[in-house]
């Protein structure tokens, strides 16, 4: 995964890039159902390497798919992410290990909705009972962004056929 | 603690800050908006390995299990991932809208094209 963000930073024509994050979004996909989230891994799968791919192929067909030269001031982005990465493993060192079941997050919330998820709800997979039925609101308001996001596209990419029309 | 332990965070740190490195360091705005998709990976990264329990399974309640992963973090980055394409999508037609009043996409280029319009008013 490291070589292929690396692929990503490096390759300057933007039709590779955009197959290699689609590469990256797969692997990503089967990292997360390693870690046990089979949900997330699906939707990352079908989202990010399907829908995202698509959306960014599209654009390229309308903005052309070749990255100019990067620009002079290369160092000081260097530099600011080099800081970055010191201050936060600096800050994971704080955290609890990987898998530790005596973590914090193990120990409220979540044994809650294990255990009475099933006879409250009735649906057998806790993350669909929670992201439906303890959480609706929250899965209404993702709606809203997203809806707002659509209307959003619609506006901008209509303006622009209507400033075709009129050029004609 | 130990060095393996926190390996996870450091996959995630790594990744975060290339993607932080993409969108500071190229001009290219659909070069930035997939560098902010890898950042936003990173951060799913960073929710999910937590949740995990050794010898757990999938928060799917089925007999015959009883240790189970965090379902919350499931939950929360399910969201963030759906919120994430929509961004993406209208960054995208942003981008579009960009190059067709500027001819193009890299910030220097559109940058230059507005201090010259500036001077000329």
């Amino acid at each position: 995964m490291a070589v292929l963000t690396v692929g990503v930073a490096v390759q300057r024509n933007l039709f590779s890039v955009v197959i290699l994050s689609g590469i990256y979004s797969f692997l990503m996909a089967t990292v997360l159902v390693a870690l046990d989230a089979v949900d997330v891994g699906m939707t990352e799968a079908s989202v990010g390497a399907g829908v995202s791919s698509v959306l960014l192929l599209g654009a390229l067909t309308l903005c052309g798919g070749e990255e100019a030269k990067p620009l002079n001031r290369r160092w000081l982005p260097l530099l600011l992410a080099a800081v970055i990465v010191g201050a936060l493993v600096y800050g994971t060192l704080g955290l609890p290990g990987f898998a530790d079941p005596n973590a914090p997050i193990h120990m409220v919330v979540a044994p809650r909705y294990l255990e009475r998820a099933v006879t409250e709800t009735g649906v057998p997979n806790v993350v669909t009972a929670v992201l439906a039925s303890y959480r609706g609101y929250d899965t209404l308001g993702e709606t809203t962004v997203v809806f707002t996001a659509g209307a959003g596209v619609i506006a901008l990419l209509r303006r622009r056929r209507r400033a075709a029309k009129g050029a004609k | 603690m130990s060095v393996l332990g926190h390996y996870n965070y450091w996959v995630t740190v790594f990744l975060m800050t290339a993607g932080l490195y993409i969108v500071i360091a190229r001009g290219n705005l659909v070069k930035k908006l997939i560098g902010l998709s890898i950042f936003q990976t990173s951060v799913y990264l960073l929710y999910v390995a937590p949740g995990k329990v050794i010898g757990g399974t999938a928060p799917i309640i089925a007999p015959g299990y009883t240790l189970y992963s965090n379902p919350l973090p499931h939950v929360l980055i399910l969201t963030a991932i759906v919120v994430g394409v929509a961004t993406l999508a209208l960054g995208l037609a942003l981008a579009v809208r960009i190059h067709e009043q500027y001819g193009s996409i890299e910030e220097d280029e559109i940058l230059a094209a507005d201090r010259e319009a500036e001077e000329r008013a």
